[in-house]
């Protein structure tokens, strides 16, 4: 299935969708897909994983703390795709920097991406205008997106480009700020929503949004999945909710817990399912 | 003439806005204002910033013939001109020979051509109606020059800085916060400028609307190489018309050290288009004004432990453009090295990029024993302590000088039988700080002898 697909399936189950994030590598590639497979166990949709990169900007401390040990480590993008490779049965995601896709050739990564079985590739410093050689390559394989971003401070104008050349789905950013959990979920989440889906109706076409940045408890994908039923106000009746620090975060304290570094490798992985159970019981919105 | 960027801010293949969604919109305002206040006809905002280089930053700074480091060099046997602060004629050297000039930049309040710049965006700011502005620093000097042109222009300044840098950079440290800025301190990655770049970037995503992240080089995203160059032409300006009183002539070569790349650039821009015999009868024409920058090679280029991006790099996308890096085969940006922090970056400005790829300028690196020869020759022969930075490039003018002087000599026979006069050469170096922000980390490598 190609994501926009996944996303109807879901949604004709009567689901949104809950996309999971994990930097691959940390703290080690075995791990990766070991913690991959909790995620899946305790019901993420779609799979997004990280591809570090050594200076990225859009990540808060949690992201780049993880992108700095999984480097260590030895992780690369022949690793990760081996890694990608490994984890079936799962729509997956590629979240990694420009220069990483540009190193390696565009042509060359893309494909990479399809025979791992990745299906959409988001790019955090690619804007639209930078995005024509990237999106050339990817319209050629079928299987693969790319997926754009949309932020508060997009302008109409912006949007209207974006909405243009956008697939699989819309990456929306809840916020003004870098990756990492925070408490709330912002108020600029549901008139962002409204924003888009109004361009999206003028435009014809109609692509799933997921919101991501700073979601890290089930009340917040329930706010952000929420078809407006019991808060009209509140609910921005999103397509999907994307969690990432807040998984990162659970390892990272396993990893703080165990002797030497090692771990507590168990009780990490059934936290990771237990949190990713409860997140997925909030998408379940019909 | 002026060379502008391409829609997509892009010099040939150089630049481009490869920045997150959030910060998109952000660009576009800055741009907008940019070619409102600076680009159009208004007269105004020029005035105004006029007024501040003039007042509060000590503009024009001199142009200086060094006639010490000169003679040194085996060039200028006759000199009779002292110091010109642009006011002086013709130096008279009789027999020809190798004359260096020294652009002053070290004596911009703050001690460095930094904040040409910070004047420059901080008025743009507050025009814009932002009331914070944040910034980056390496060697810390573009961290003070932010926090004085927001200490005068009234407007909130914080600082993100490597820890490693911090400790590098003491002084400066000081210095920001007796002038009211907050330096908050970043301790990932390599802990240098490259890292101060990347959080200050995310803090600038976070308070995008009523903060102006002040870069202070030619580097980052459009507009920024463009509006750092524009504010730093006013190096070359002066430099040019200072050279053309003093000498009747455009000099034969200009040197800057490369960081980012923006005093090189600013010292650049004017002499992009010239040759340097205009104004000079009887001389063969078109031969281009000679442009070198000069590079951090650390412990040497062949270590792979330097700050030399153009002459060693390859191309890529950071800090949100496509120029010249220091990456691995992954694509994975390395470290940089040198001990003048205001160099040691893994980057450069895409338009240096450009015009080095074009062949127009060309690239020197200068290691870090090197550099601190040049730093004891400067200090000793002519009582002027430059920034570790300059350092570089005085290195390079003092080593061509002496080439150029000995080859002078033996086409001097050939001119005597001839009954020919010769031409000097001329050499401008841009020296774009003072080195007093750098005596302790001088001594720590001195092993406290000294000098
Ligand atoms: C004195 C001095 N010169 C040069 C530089 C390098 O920057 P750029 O290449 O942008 O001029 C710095 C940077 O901090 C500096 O402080």
């Amino acid at each position: 299935m190609n994501l926009e697909e996944k996303f109807g399936a879901l949604k004709r189950k009567g689901e949104k969708a809950l996309v999971g994030f994990v930097t691959a590598g940390y703290p080690s590639a075995e791990a990766t897909t070991k913690i991959a497979l909790a995620m899946l166990k305790g019901g993420v949709d779609i799979l997004e994983l990280g591809l570090p990169f050594s200076d990225p900007i859009a990540d808060g401390v949690t992201i780049q703390q993880a992108s700095e040990r999984s480097l260590r480590a030895g992780m690369n993008p022949d690793l990760y795709f081996e890694v990608a490779a490994g984890i079936k049965k799962v729509e997956k995601v590629c979240l990694t920097y420009y220069n990483l896709v540009l190193q390696r050739g565009l042509e060359k990564f893309v494909s990479d991406c399809e025979a791992a079985g990745i299906k959409g590739v988001v790019v955090p410093d690619l804007p639209v205008e930078e995005a024509r050689p990237l999106l050339k390559v990817c319209d050629r394989y079928d299987e693969t997106d790319l997926i754009f971003l949309v932020a508060p401070t997009t302008t109409e104008k912006r949007l209207a480009k974006i909405l243009e050349a956008a697939s699989g789905f819309v990456y929306v950013v809840s916020l003004l700020g870098v990756t990492g959990a925070r408490e709330t979920i912002s108020s600029s989440v549901s008139p962002l929503i409204r924003r888009i889906r109004e361009q999206e109706r003028v435009g014809g076409r109609e692509v799933p949004l997921a919101v991501g940045f700073g979601i890290s408890k089930p009340e917040q994908v329930r706010k952000v999945c929420g078809s407006g039923a019991a808060d009209a106000e509140t609910d921005a009746n999103a397509d999907g909710a994307i969690v990432g620090s807040a998984f990162i975060k659970i390892i990272e304290q396993g990893l703080a817990r165990g002797s030497e570094g090692a771990g507590d490798e168990e009780k990490m992985l059934r936290e990771i399912e237990e949190f990713a159970g409860s997140l997925k019981r909030e998408t379940l919105v019909a | 003439m002026l060379s502008r960027p391409d829609e997509q801010g892009k010099f040939g293949k150089f630049g481009g806005k490869f920045a997150p969604e959030v910060l998109m919109t952000a660009l576009e305002e800055l741009e907008e204002a940019f070619n409102r206040f600076w680009l159009s006809e208004e007269k105004s905002f020029k005035q105004e910033l006029g007024r501040l280089l003039r007042t509060y930053a000590g503009r024009p700074t001199p142009l200086y013939f060094a006639k010490n480091l000169s003679e040194m060099c085996g060039g200028a046997s006759s000199a009779n001109g002292s110091g010109t602060n642009g006011s002086g004629t013709n130096c008279g050297v009789k027999s020809g020979g190798v004359k260096i000039y020294l652009k002053r930049e070290d004596l911009v309040h703050g001690g460095a051509h930094k904040l040409n710049n910070t004047l420059g965006q901080c008025l743009l700011a507050k025009k814009m109606g932002k009331r914070r502005v944040i910034a980056e620093t390496g060697a810390g000097q573009h961290g003070v020059a932010t926090a004085m042109a927001a200490a005068v222009l009234g407007l909130e300044c914080e600082v993100f800085m490597g820890t490693e840098d911090i400790v590098r950079q003491r002084p400066n440290v000081f210095r920001m916060h007796l002038l009211g800025a907050k330096v908050s301190p970043v301790d990932s990655g390599s802990r240098t400028l490259k890292d101060a770049i990347n959080e200050s970037m995310r803090d600038w995503v976070t308070n995008v609307e009523d903060t102006y992240y002040l870069i202070g080089s030619v580097v980052g995203p459009h507009p920024y190489p463009l509006i750092v160059r524009e504010f730093q032409r006013v190096i070359g300006r002066e430099t040019k018309e200072q050279i053309l009183r003093a000498e009747g002539r455009l000099p034969n070569l200009v040197v800057a050290c490369v960081g980012g790349g923006s005093n090189a650039l600013g010292t650049f821009y004017e002499f992009l288009e010239d040759k340097e015999v205009e104004n000079k009868e009887g001389n063969e024409a078109g031969k281009e004004v000679e442009l070198v920058g000069v590079e951090a090679a650390g412990k040497g280029l062949e270590t792979g432990e330097h700050g030399a991006s153009l002459c060693a790099g390859t191309e890529g996308v950071l800090h949100g453009m496509y120029s010249k890096l220091l990456q691995d085969e992954d694509g994975q940006i390395k470290q940089s090295y040198s001990f003048a922090p205001g160099l040691d970056y893994p980057g450069v400005g895409p338009e240096l990029a450009y015009l080095v790829d074009s062949g127009r300028v060309k690239m020197r690196a200068a290691t870090d024993e090197e550099t601190l020869r040049a730093f004891e020759v400067l200090s000793t022969k002519e009582g002027i302590i430059p920034a570790l930075e300059s350092a570089h490039a005085i290195h390079y003018a003092v080593e061509e000088a002496k080439r150029r002087a000995k080859k002078a000599e033996k086409v001097e026979k050939v001119a005597k039988e001839q009954k020919q006069e010769r031409e000097e050469n001329l050499i401008v170096v841009c020296l774009s700080g003072r080195g007093d922000k750098d005596i302790f980390s001088v001594e720590e490598v001195l092993g406290g002898e000294g000098l």
